[in-house]
């Protein structure tokens, strides 16, 4: 019994290892290896995606951030309305993120055509800084718009990694 | 003072243009960008415990801390992340996104007059488009091209068409075939066209099956008796041809035009890689619909990614003239050209076709298709181009796709992306056998308004506006000359060779001896946003002089969401020969031809404040020690007035 159970949990251990590598491996090529992991680790497709699979899997990150971002652009209208200028300018650049960049990156990426979906990729990351400049060093989406640049770094260096 | 500083030694190309911040690309980066996915279990049991205990300190360890990326607040990552991105982003041509900048942190929002303003006024620019197969046929030219009739960006991938009599003057015609089978419904995507010896066509084509598997698919025109192929009819047989063996699903795309072997068969190449060589694969047919691939590759190149778009066609070594893509024979050499997917850039390589076995061997392995010291049909934004023999008026034509420089949200916002930049005959280049040369197709000149001609001496230091009256559209052709007594001077002085890049030089403000000297386009009158195309000869190794072509878009857009690069290259000048340039100023494409077209620069520009009436044309010297003279002329280049289909828009172009 004992031994079954050690074999059973060499197994365990080897199975767990032997996933966690693949998104280690290829979290090691990106430039935020941490966060890369933990983006992947945490979405339940991670497991069993291959390379492609893991680019899809930060596109979608990126879109529901976009969207995380969107809701908090549409609250602050209310709380902080002498920002209506810079709010309305990154309500559009989110909405290129939604609307633009992400499908674009999700039909690119899934059909084999990767430069494309870098380019989505890149631009999420470009728009949000845009955003983020808007306020002129006091932004309320601070923290939303530097991890949406983030993420696109590291989501960008994985579609590269089809190419 | 002159620059002796700069990074890298001059060699008789550029480098890889791609650095704008001085940093080269870790070598090492090029060979293990992609990994393979490792799947399997990893059977070493004694070191289990220990790759566990460091899975599971990473997995817990917070994710939002980035040990390996400092993001400014100002958005650009720090020189150490750049390094760690070597292999990633320096890559890309473009993508150096470097976000408010140097010259300013001022937020900024697009509005629709500065959008407006930048839909250029003679170039071909539908909502989205890349080139597929242009060719001539009862007296129309015919353009398909990639389109996204949903979007402006990238997606949903049909064939768009129109025609012209001339390659300038446009009209739309419905769209020519749409993803309408399962070997296209994920893309009707790039291809090429072949006349038969009856006259008639064959379309080869990419789709991207219902599976995203890329195969080849015939079609053909409807009725060959329409001159302007409105309807195409797609082969019931297809796919022709299906991903080989040993090449994968998504790396199989863009046939070539095929040629005639000296056996009487059809020929094409389509390009693809094998782990990370790129390659060219060979097929003959004689029906195009059932195919015989060859053992041997036309070619393949390791380190270079996968080959997109590849094109195969021969020159002539001694005419001025285009061939057709059969012709083969001791006067001919023939061109490999592939866009390489890694870094955007089409490159290209002159050599020797092996008809027998359909092998091809570049004279100059050391500049090999798609090394980045290779040579290239144009220093800047220029991809996925393609040339057809235009046997209307017997030259070979190339014309490429020009993707935007700037942000998707201003693409949404203004409605389009992309357009192609003007067409280009293209020859070898009889003067230096090296090197091809490019030059607006003729037809380009029927643009031409108004002129102005301008003889000038410009002492160094100076600047000079050009009143032209309107400056965005505009077609400059200038001959320069170092004045004799500034270049004894210059090389009768025992100084150093000069180490120059037009990419990591600094840009058109840094002085030389010789140089840099050219125009500013798109400039305003404070020349707070302005283009330089200019000319800086650097004194090279045994008191030679180099002398190098560049476009410089750092300063040409306060914009902080567009990408602002310094393209260029060395130029080959020969003995007796004054410097020559040529700029077609089109909104926002500013296309330069160096030495009749030896050196290509196509550059995007957004600029908020040269537009409309404050668009400017300057000419400059800002060298050092030597005076120029100037010699050029300035036409105002009319509107192509490209129209949206309609017969009344076919009659009234027909009858030109």
């Amino acid at each position: 019994m004992k031994k079954m159970v050690v074999v059973k949990m060499i197994m365990m251990v080897t199975v767990m290892v032997s996933e966690a590598s693949m998104i280690e491996q290829t979290c090691k090529e990106t430039p935020d290896f941490n966060l890369c992991v933990s983006l992947l680790d945490s979405d339940p497709r991670g497991s069993s995606a291959d390379t492609s699979g893991l680019a899809l899997i930060l596109v979608d990150k990126i879109k529901g951030l976009a969207t995380k971002t969107l809701k908090e652009i549409n609250s602050l209208y209310k709380k902080r309305p002498e920002l209506k200028q810079a709010l309305d300018e990154c309500s559009r650049r989110y909405k290129t993120i939604l609307k633009a960049d992400v499908p674009e990156a999700i039909e690119a990426i899934s059909k084999g055509v990767p430069k494309f979906g870098e380019d989505g990729v890149i631009d999420a990351g470009v728009e949000a800084a845009v955003c983020e400049g808007e306020f002129k060093g006091k932004s309320p989406l601070t923290s939303l718009t530097k991890s949406m640049q983030k993420v696109s770094n590291v989501t960008r260096a994985i579609v590269r990694m089809l190419l | 003072m002159a620059k002796s500083d700069a990074l890298l030694p001059i060699s008789a190309r550029e480098e890889d243009p791609l650095l704008s911040d001085g940093s080269r690309s870790d070598p090492n980066a090029e060979t293990h960008g992609r990994r393979r996915p490792v799947k399997g279990l990893l059977a070493v049991s004694f070191g289990l415990f220990f790759i566990a205990f460091y899975v599971a300190l990473i997995a817990t360890h917070d994710g939002s801390r980035s040990n390996d990326v400092k993001i400014e607040s100002d958005g650009t990552a720090t020189k150490a992340s750049r390094a760690h991105l070597a292999g990633v982003s320096e890559k890309s041509n473009d993508q150096l996104w470097k976000l408010s900048g140097d010259r300013n942190t001022v937020a900024f929002s697009w509005n629709n007059s500065m959008l407006s303003w930048q839909r250029t006024a003679f170039h071909f620019q539908p909502e989205q488009n890349w080139m597929n197969g242009p060719l001539f046929y009862k007296g129309w030219y015919h353009f398909f091209y990639q389109y996204n009739p949903n979007a402006a960006v990238w997606g949903d991938i049909v064939w768009g068409h129109a025609v012209s009599k001339d390659l300038i003057h446009w009209v739309h015609l419905p769209l020519a075939m749409v993803a309408d089978q399962w070997y296209d419904a994920n893309g009707v995507w790039t291809g090429s066209a072949t006349f038969l010896e009856d006259g008639s066509i064959v379309m080869l084509y990419t789709g991207s099956t219902d599976k995203s598997v890329q195969v080849q698919n015939l079609a053909y025109p409807e009725d060959l008796n329409d001159p302007l192929l409105l309807k195409w009819v797609k082969f019931p047989g297809n796919p022709v041809l299906v991903p080989p063996p040993g090449i994968l699903p998504k790396d199989f795309r863009d046939p070539t035009t095929a040629w005639k072997t000296s056996a009487g068969k059809w020929r094409i190449t389509i390009g693809s890689k094998i782990n990370r060589t790129g390659i060219s694969l060979v097929y003959d047919t004689t029906d195009f619909k059932t195919y015989e691939k060859l053992e041997t590759l036309l070619h393949k190149v390791p380190n270079t990614g996968m080959w997109e778009c590849v094109d195969f066609y021969p020159v002539s070594k001694t005419l001025v003239k285009g061939l057709d893509t059969s012709v083969n024979g001791p006067d001919v050499k023939h061109i490999v050209k592939a866009s390489m997917d890694d870094t955007r850039i089409d490159h290209y390589a002159i050599g020797t076709y092996f008809d027998s076995n359909g092998t091809w061997t570049p004279d100059d392995p050391t500049i090999d298709v798609g090394i980045s010291t290779s040579l290239r049909y144009d220093y800047g934004k220029f991809y996925a181009s393609k040339t057809f023999y235009d046997q209307n008026k017997g030259r070979r034509i190339l014309w490429g796709w020009i993707g935007e420089s700037d942000s998707e949200s201003a693409d949404v916002q203004k409605g389009w992306s992309s357009l192609q930049g003007i067409p280009r005959t293209v020859v070898l280049d009889t003067k230096t056998g090296k090197n091809l040369v490019q030059w607006p197709v003729e037809e380009v000149k029927s643009l031409r308004l108004s002129s102005k001609k301008f003889d000038m001496e410009v002492g160094p230091g100076s600047l000079v506006h050009i009143d032209v009256g309107s400056a965005a559209q505009l077609d400059i052709e200038a001959e320069f000359e170092i004045k004799k007594e500034s270049l004894d001077k210059i090389l009768g002085d025992a100084s150093e060779t000069e180490e120059f890049s037009c990419q990591k030089s600094g840009g058109s403000t840094v002085r030389g001896a010789l140089g840099p000297f050219g125009f500013s386009v798109l400039a305003h009158e404070s020349l707070s946003e302005q283009t330089p195309v200019y000319f800086y000869v650097a004194k090279g190794k045994d008191s030679k002089l180099i002398t190098f072509f560049c476009t410089d878009s750092s300063r040409s857009s306060f914009a902080n969401d567009v990408v602002k690069p310094i393209y260029g290259s060395s130029v080959p000048v020969l003995k007796g020969e004054k410097l020559t340039m040529r700029i077609l100023v089109d909104h926002s494409i500013v296309e330069a031809f160096g030495q009749g077209g030896r050196t290509c620069i196509t550059s995007r520009v957004y600029p908020t404040k040269a537009i409309y009436g404050a668009a400017k044309l300057f000419l400059f010297n800002n060298a050092i020690d030597a005076t120029i003279t100037a010699s050029f002329k300035v036409w105002q280049m009319n509107s192509a007035f490209i129209q949206p289909y309609s017969e009344e828009a076919v009659r009234a172009l027909s009858r030109t």
